[in-house]
């Protein structure tokens, strides 16, 4: 690799060049990837705050904290700003962006223009959106007809701001596509590439493939609720159920767009803190194109209670298994990386690990619902809740909290404090089973999803689960805390804080403009642990 | 492919334009997608009622669908001209020929205004029935796609005819070219799905 040390030149990374325009007009994928990192930061922190006031208003049986009205514009406003705004472009859109071109040898991504022209759309998505809250909607993240096309609330605003999001995913999936095809280094072959890369790439193929037929979804939503089409409207001809096996088509494999990037971040954390090779790379690599095609052959799961053929429910029941086929791959390659390895438990490590576990729990849970009979008990409870959110936070986020540890001292120049963050860590681990483990429990016990009030049977649950709610608020907050001290306070980062391997640690902290001084030569995976020399093992 | 960053990096010319292409057809793949959803609704309430699909689509003018075909088969001949002059490094040709699609396009534009004030004259909505319903949303989301192709047709045949193109520089007029063969394909299919039932 370059010689970095410049003895007569001041070093300049690409974060030294100040004021605004250079931030809103940058092409540079290094700061596009810092402006979608604080857009989804913020959006989670007022998702997550939103959450935290429904389970204060679930304290107890009564609807004595909010009015049930606006219980369901929380869940909506929860749902809706979870998933589009923060989840869905997350880490891809962050964390892809930064990563990689660094990862693969590249200067940038292959349409810079288009990088930041996605920024902007995004952008411009939750401007429509805020414009949105001033008539919020009541219909829950999934927008289902008929209650969606006759709600009085203002439908339209916020479907529109989902469907102009759209297309930034789209545009940044294409172009991470062609940069992965054409930006690699020399002898960065598709066999040494990290498997974040692999990861990012099967998750730019979803966003191509999907997300233009919610796009339809919602225009045709849209159409119906200003124009009387009546796809959706059973009293012109139409079917709710087109509107579901619509908006599911996109959705399901959405969840892959959430869940596959952080799976890619696993990848990376886990061989750096166990110093061996990745086990099973091909595995690892190819599982990801496999989750990717099947999650576009599972989407009526959503749907075992909607009024579906039977026929059709027990193909849909059995290719739902099958995605646990890749699944289980991974973290089962995952833990025999762990095997015999010299574990390292740093902050990023435990993130690493508290995915496996709690992924472990929501994949399971999931086949639990794929399986007809104990779906049609278990559908819409908070069974549901429970088993999304130890997938979606006990997998998506462990894997951006992971993730944010992890490269941080790369992307700032700074390191955060470490025991603060294993604290933190501790905290949100702990919080997060506490709210949602009792959850299980509700769910087979019958309780629905999205009710303001409940019997009192279950209030002993649903106290805990509100308790539980506040360690892992305290623990996100303290986590939030650590990490923007360390960007102000923290002590300078060296290039290369954990030995590793991959390209992007090769080059200083925070990384000069053009990324390498000269473009690599790549000779070898970057999973060589304890076979090669280490730097500093 | 940029240099607006403040720092350079060249890219080579050739990974550039296959970049430029490969990124044009995983465009076209979402634009499929988009229209995906719309073709799947027609098969599935065409199948739930045929006899509705029969009966309400003699409402439609089929001369001016077969007009609007020819002039956009027509079209997209002239910007397959179009692209192979510019490869050639026959700008005028080039733009000439652009000149002529965008006349197509807007032509084709013309004729839908006429068809769809007659359908409001008869009072013909898209609230009318499904196949309404389906007939103005799929030809509408087509007629944007046109509209949209114009502009980018505009503007590369202002930039052809400034001469910023030429045989080894052709990657815009080649992608908008892609673009309306899109646009083209998809009406071939909107024609005999919609004026042709039955």
């Amino acid at each position: 690799m370059a010689n970095h040390t410049i003895a007569t030149n001041v070093y300049v990374s690409f974060l030294d060049k100040k004021g605004f325009l250079s931030w809103f007009l940058t092409t540079d994928h290094k700061r596009i990837g810092i402006l979608y990192l604080i857009s989804i930061s913020l959006f989670f922190l007022i998702a997550g705050t939103i959450a935290l006031l429904m389970r204060f208003e679930l304290l107890t049986p009564a609807s004595d904290f909010v009015s049930p009205h606006t219980y369901n514009v929380l869940f909506t406003l929860h749902g809706s700003l979870m998933v589009f705004f923060f989840i869905v472009p997350g880490l891809a859109a962050s964390f892809g962006n930064f990563l990689i071109p660094l990862m693969i040898g590249a200067p940038d991504v292959s349409f810079p223009k288009l990088n930041l022209a996605s920024y902007w759309i995004y952008l411009l998505g939750t401007i429509i959106m805020l414009f949105a809250l001033l008539q919020p909607a009541d219909t829950g993240w999934t927008f289902y007809t008929p209650y969606s096309a006759n709600t009085d609330a203002d439908v339209i605003l916020i479907t529109l701001g989902v469907f102009v999001l759209g297309f930034s995913s789209i545009l940044t999936g294409l172009n991470f596509i062609v940069t992965i095809h054409k930006m690699r280094a020399p002898g960065m072959t598709w066999h040494r590439l990290p498997l974040f890369i692999w990861a990012s790439y099967a998750t730019a193929i979803l966003q191509l493939l999907a997300t233009p037929v919610v796009g339809i979804t919602l225009l045709l939503l849209i159409a119906e609720r200003s124009l009387g089409v009546g796809f959706f409207d059973p009293a012109k001809g139409g079917d709710p159920v087109l509107f579901q096996n619509f908006f599911w088509f996109y959705s399901h494999p959405a969840v892959y767009i959430m869940i596959i990037p952080a799976m890619g971040v696993i990848s990376e954390i886990i061989p750096v803190f166990s110093r061996k090779p990745i086990f099973g790379y091909k595995a690892i690599a190819y599982s990801s194109l496999g989750i990717a095609f099947i999650s576009f052959l599972v989407w009526a799961h959503h749907m075992f209670t909607s009024g579906i053929s039977e026929v059709a429910a027990t193909i849909f029941s059995f290719l739902t298994f099958l995605v646990a086929i890749p699944t289980a791959i991974k973290v089962f390659n995952w833990i025999a990386t762990l095997y015999k390895g010299s574990i390292e438990l740093h902050s990023a490590m435990l993130y690493a690990l508290g995915f496996i576990f709690l992924f472990t729990i929501g994949g399971l849970t999931g086949v639990f619902l794929g399986a007809l009979a104990a779906d049609i008990h278990l559908h819409d409870t908070y069974f549901i809740v429970a088993h999304m959110h130890y997938v979606m936070i006990g997998g998506t986020v462990m894997g951006f909290f992971g993730a944010l540890h992890f490269w941080y001292p790369k992307w700032f120049g700074k390191m955060f404090n470490e025991s603060v963050a294993k604290l933190a860590w501790f905290l949100i681990f702990v919080g997060f089973n506490v709210t949602f483990f009792p959850q299980f429990f509700l769910g087979v016990q019958g309780m629905p999803r999205r009710y303001a009030t409940y019997p009192e049977e279950f209030q002993s649950l649903m106290s805990l689960s509100t308790y539980g709610s506040w360690i892992l608020g305290l623990g996100i907050l303290i986590m939030t805390v650590n990490l923007l001290k360390g960007l102000f306070s923290g002590e300078k980062a060296p290039q290369n804080p954990y030995g590793s391997l991959s390209l992007e640690w090769q080059v200083p902290s925070p990384p000069p403009l053009e990324n390498f001084e000269e473009i690599p030569h790549v000779t070898d995976w970057s999973y060589g642990y304890g076979k090669k020399k280490e730097v500093d093992a | 492919m940029e240099e607006s960053h403040g720092h350079i990096h060249h890219m080579d010319p050739e990974v550039e334009y296959s970049s430029s292409k490969l990124g044009m057809w995983l465009f076209l793949g979402t634009e499929i997608m988009l229209f995906g959803g719309l073709f799947a609704a027609y098969a599935i309430f065409r199948a739930k009622y045929p006899e509705m699909f029969l009966e309400s689509h003699q409402e439609l003018n089929r001369e001016m669908g077969a007009i609007n075909t020819c002039i956009l088969i027509f079209s997209s001949l002239t910007m397959a001209i179009a692209v192979t002059a510019i490869q050639k490094g026959k700008r005028k040709m080039a733009g000439l020929f652009i000149l002529v699609t965008i006349i197509c396009g807007l032509g084709f534009g013309v004729v839908k205004y006429f068809e769809y004030s007659a359908k409001f004259a008869h009072h013909i909505y898209p609230d009318t029935n499904i196949f309404f319903s389906l007939y103005f949303m799929m030809t509408g989301l087509h007629m944007i796609h046109v509209f949209i192709g114009l502009v980018v047709l505009g503007v590369i045949m202002v930039l052809t005819f400034k001469g910023k193109f030429n045989e080894k520089y052709s990657t815009p007029v080649e992608m908008g070219g892609l673009y309306w063969h899109l646009v083209d394909l998809i009406w071939i299919y909107l024609f005999p799905l919609l004026y042709l039932v039955g």
